[in-house]
């Protein structure tokens, strides 16, 4: 199903009905990191279970606040009642903007893929006009994206490309059969950081994995969280579907670096889009894992290569929301643990403010500076040089807000791994 | 498809008070540990203050004399499971660890020998063990002449009524409102305590504030002295207000409450210990009168935990760990083990007074005296979860949740062997 159907008021109706466990009891306020920064959203509680008694299925929406939630999740995360807030109010933000209609931009940036074929070959031409201020204030006014908002810069190349080439070369083969693993790689990956795809793949291979790469496109999370819900289901099953076709038996798994999209095939795309029974994406869901998240599984069960060679560096980490909504902890701490030397400081800070494309909006790129100030702050105070987080967009606004490079853990366990010497690294990183 | 594992030498379920404290205490023994917990705990809903025995019935001066009393009268209490010497053990360590967690100079204050008593949101005047700095000025002894502060945006704090109770329990007290500039029309006490952390506002509040006072007046304000460095915001606002002032605990959410569980959180992470927000226990493995594994509900599939140990600090009837069904079963939720103190069939379960003694309100996980879960050797319990206290009676759910933390994780602490596979 990818319509507003049967299916989809029944999934409505049971994050609805979570509502009846809200004891009003303000925790998820307290953890709210925008209504903490400004006061055009509300919190949590009042934008959900408050408004929820509200809201009548086929009447005008009653919202306009719950727009300013950024969807960052962290209040379904401390709910000690377990109550869907961030899901409940996703939907309101989609019936919302529904009705008020979506801007022209919400259509454009929520689409990863088309800027990334548009800019990938003209990257030099792209990167310099998205850093020339006339165009920027030019798109700020015309289109309504900020106009200082962190803009990646375009690789110039496309991470499937040099997949495609590897697998062709010759493989080194393993004497027993590898275990396989599906590579989720997303956007981000493909167009804008090609070589955290080429770790993945080299850390993977070193543990002994036969690594496949499917043609594969956007996972729909950045039209989910602006509300174009339709849309969102279109891709999302689409890319279910072409990582399925892989999976060809029990044991093989799919592994993904981008946190926010892994969360979005494992829950978020199941519970927001009311796509709970949609069998690809179900069957996807239950094999998808982060990739520190699988490598400290491996770790556990004794099967991670700990061959690491020290880093004599410090660095702070931050775990995005996103990453926190897994609901596996910080796999990443005990991951850089594991390399000797490297002093890793955990900070704590709630969100960077980005929230995908929350922060690029011109509406919405103050509160999210704001929101982003505690983490900017502790980064500043740890005194560390660099700043690992598991979220590409995370980065990027990291990076924005500290001017300290920003990279993924992963990262780390490459260098340790002692693969940069003569495989990917490559990068462009900062 | 293989199932999601991961292996610790204890696993803790709930991030309260008990919780915490059981994963900091093991942690700090060397034990790989993983705290579990649905949400956050009941730090931030509670005053934060230490209440270890309030009232046994009437109200308690001394706790420590009075819990030699209730041990000897009821068998069947926490207390009388764990002794007083560790409640004073885990005071102790508690009071210890405080100053060294992230907020500078922040400490608790007392002991066991003596009940502070401090005034509360309606004025009533509520006894505690341990207290923090920000309300030790608050104690009715120490306070004749006092002016309670509220400001129209917070509207769940009435100064008029603080002042009039207090004013009944003997205390020269009245109360004032400062309006100060907002940009919203309401605001709860972490949008001010937020306020509070930033200096210039504050200014601001004492110059407003200090016009309405009267000397010799020490200040009582809503529990709202900043989230950062809440003994810097205490000292600059006494300054600045050339007086004593106390904080008075209020509605949810709870600033002093949020401050405690920071404090606990950074005592965990510091000793290595890891935090799972988010995970709720939604199945266990067993091996006859062992549990072998629990595990979560996580994104996409379930997660599973395995380990020699577990706590389960879960907490009571009110975190919906315990609950009295719709046949009138009474069940333990998240392990499935047994309980004591349910009324027996046909006898009274609930008395028509609220506030009377309740007989379902002494429910809990059935354990031996060394917290040990009946039926289940390797869970020891902790806090909310353990039979036979009334604690928003006696005023000792802080106390219990402390001491039994601290107790569950001596008791698997001693039989731990952290292990090598899992640095």
């Amino acid at each position: 199903m990818s319509g507003p159907d049967d299916g989809e008021l029944f999934v409505a109706e049971l994050l609805r009905g979570s509502l009846d466990h809200c004891v009003k009891c303000t925790i998820c306020e307290t953890a709210c990191p925008v209504s903490n920064a400004t006061p055009l959203f509300p919190g949590p509680k009042y934008a959900g279970p408050q408004s929820e008694r509200y809201r009548v299925a086929d009447e005008p929406t009653v919202d306009a606040s719950v727009d300013y939630c950024s969807g960052c999740g962290i209040c379904s995360q401390v709910c000690p009642q377990g109550v869907k807030i961030a899901e409940i109010n996703a939907q309101a933000r989609h019936k919302l903007k529904r009705q008020k209609g979506f801007p022209l931009r919400d259509r454009v940036i929520t689409r990863p893929t088309w800027l990334g074929r548009a800019g990938t070959p003209t990257a030099p031409i792209a990167n310099f006009t998205l850093r020339f201020k006339p165009f920027r204030i030019l798109g700020e006014k015309v289109l309504g994206v900020h106009r200082d908002a962190p803009a990646p810069a375009f690789a110039g190349r496309r991470f499937s490309k040099w997949a495609r080439k590897r697998a062709a070369g010759a493989r080194v083969s393993a004497d027993s059969p590898a275990r396989k693993v599906v590579y989720f790689h997303g956007c981000g990956t493909e167009y804008y950081e090609p070589w955290e795809g080429e770790k993945v793949v080299e850390i993977l291979e070193h543990n002994g994995f036969e690594v496949v790469v499917p043609k594969q496109d956007c996972c729909g999370l950045p039209l989910q969280s602006s509300g174009l819900f339709e849309e969102g289901r279109k891709v999302v099953i689409r890319l279910a579907k072409a990582l399925r076709q892989h999976v060809t038996d029990e044991d093989t798994i799919i592994v993904g670096n981008a946190t926010s999209c892994t969360l979005m095939l494992k829950r978020e795309a199941r519970e927001i889009l009311s796509l709970q029974d949609d069998p690809d994406l179900k069957f996807v869901s239950e094999r998808t894992y982060d990739i520190c998240e699988l490598l400290l599984e491996l770790h556990h069960r004794g099967e991670l290569k700990t061959d690491f060679s020290p880093i004599n560096e410090s660095v702070a980490y931050h775990a995005p929301c996103q990453q926190q909504g897994h609901w596996v902890g910080k796999p990443a701490l005990d991951l850089l643990a594991l390399v000797p030397g490297l002093d890793v400081r955990e900070m704590n800070a709630r969100c960077c403010g980005i929230a995908g494309t929350y922060g690029l909006k011109v509406e919405k790129y103050d509160i999210a500076m704001a929101v982003g100030r505690d983490l900017f702050d502790q980064v500043a105070a740890s005194g560390a040089p660099a700043v690992a987080c598991d979220s590409e967009t995370c980065r990027w606004q990291i990076h924005h807000g500290t001017q300290l490079p920003s990279v993924h853990p992963i990262d780390y366990l490459h260098r340790a791994y002692g693969l940069a010497q003569n495989g990917a690294g490559r990068n462009g990183s900062g | 498809m293989r199932r999601s594992e991961l292996h610790f030498d204890a696993v803790v379920i709930g991030a309260g008070t008990a919780g915490l404290v059981a994963g900091t205490r093991l942690a700090q023994g060397g034990a790989q540990v993983c705290v579990l917990a649905k949400g956050v705990g009941s730090t931030h809903l509670a005053p934060a203050t230490i209440d270890v025995l309030g009232y046994a019935p009437d109200r308690v001066p001394a706790p420590r004399p009075a819990l030699e009393q209730l041990i000897a009268a009821r068998p069947d209490h926490p207390y009388a499971l764990l002794g007083t010497d560790v409640v004073g053990e885990a005071l102790s360590w508690f009071a210890e660890i405080v100053p060294r967690g992230p907020l500078p100079g922040y400490v608790y204050g007392g002991s066991l020998e003596h009940n502070q008593l401090l005034p509360t949101a309606v004025g009533a005047l509520r006894p505690s063990a341990l207290v923090p700095e920000t309300m030790a000025n608050g104690e009715a002894s120490r306070l004749e002449r006092v002016c309670i502060v509220g400001t129209p945006a917070l509207r769940d704090f009435h100064p008029s009524l603080c002042a009039a109770n207090l004013e009944r329990a003997g205390i020269e007290a009245r109360a004032v409102s400062v309006d100060v500039k907002l940009d919203r029309a309401d605001m709860n006490t972490l949008g001010l305590a937020r306020r509070f952390d930033d200096e210039k506002w504050r200014r601001q509040f004492c110059s407003e504030l200090s016009l309405t006072l009267r000397a010799e007046e020490a200040v009582g304000l809503p529990a709202m002295l900043g989230l950062r460095d809440p003994h810097e915001v205490l000292a600059d606002v006494e300054h600045r207000l050339g007086r004593r002032v106390f904080e008075i605990p209020t509605l949810p959410p709870s600033v002093p409450g949020m401050r405690l569980y920071e404090i606990l959180r950074s005592a965990l992470r510091a000793a290595g210990g890891r935090l799972v927000l988010g995970a709720e226990v939604v199945s266990c493995d067993r091996e006859g009168d062992r549990v072998t594994a629990v595990s979560t509900h996580a994104a996409g599939r379930d997660l599973t935990y395995l380990a020699p140990w577990f706590v389960l600090a879960s907490g009571g009837f009110a975190s919906g760990a315990i609950e009295l069904d719709s046949h009138w079963v009474t069940h333990e939720r998240v392990l499935g083990l047994p309980l004591r103190g349910v009324p027996a069939e046909g006898e009274p379960r609930f008395t028509g007074s609220y506030f009377d003694e309740q007989p379902m309100a002494r429910v809990g996980v059935a354990v031996d005296s060394d917290l040990r879960s009946e039926g289940a050797e390797n869970v020891l319990v902790a806090g909310a979860a353990l039979p036979g206290a009334i604690p928003w009676r006696e005023g000792s759910g802080e106390g219990i949740a402390l001491a039994s933390g601290y107790r569950a994780a001596q008791v698997a602490g001693a039989q731990v062997t952290p292990t090598a596979a899992t640095v």
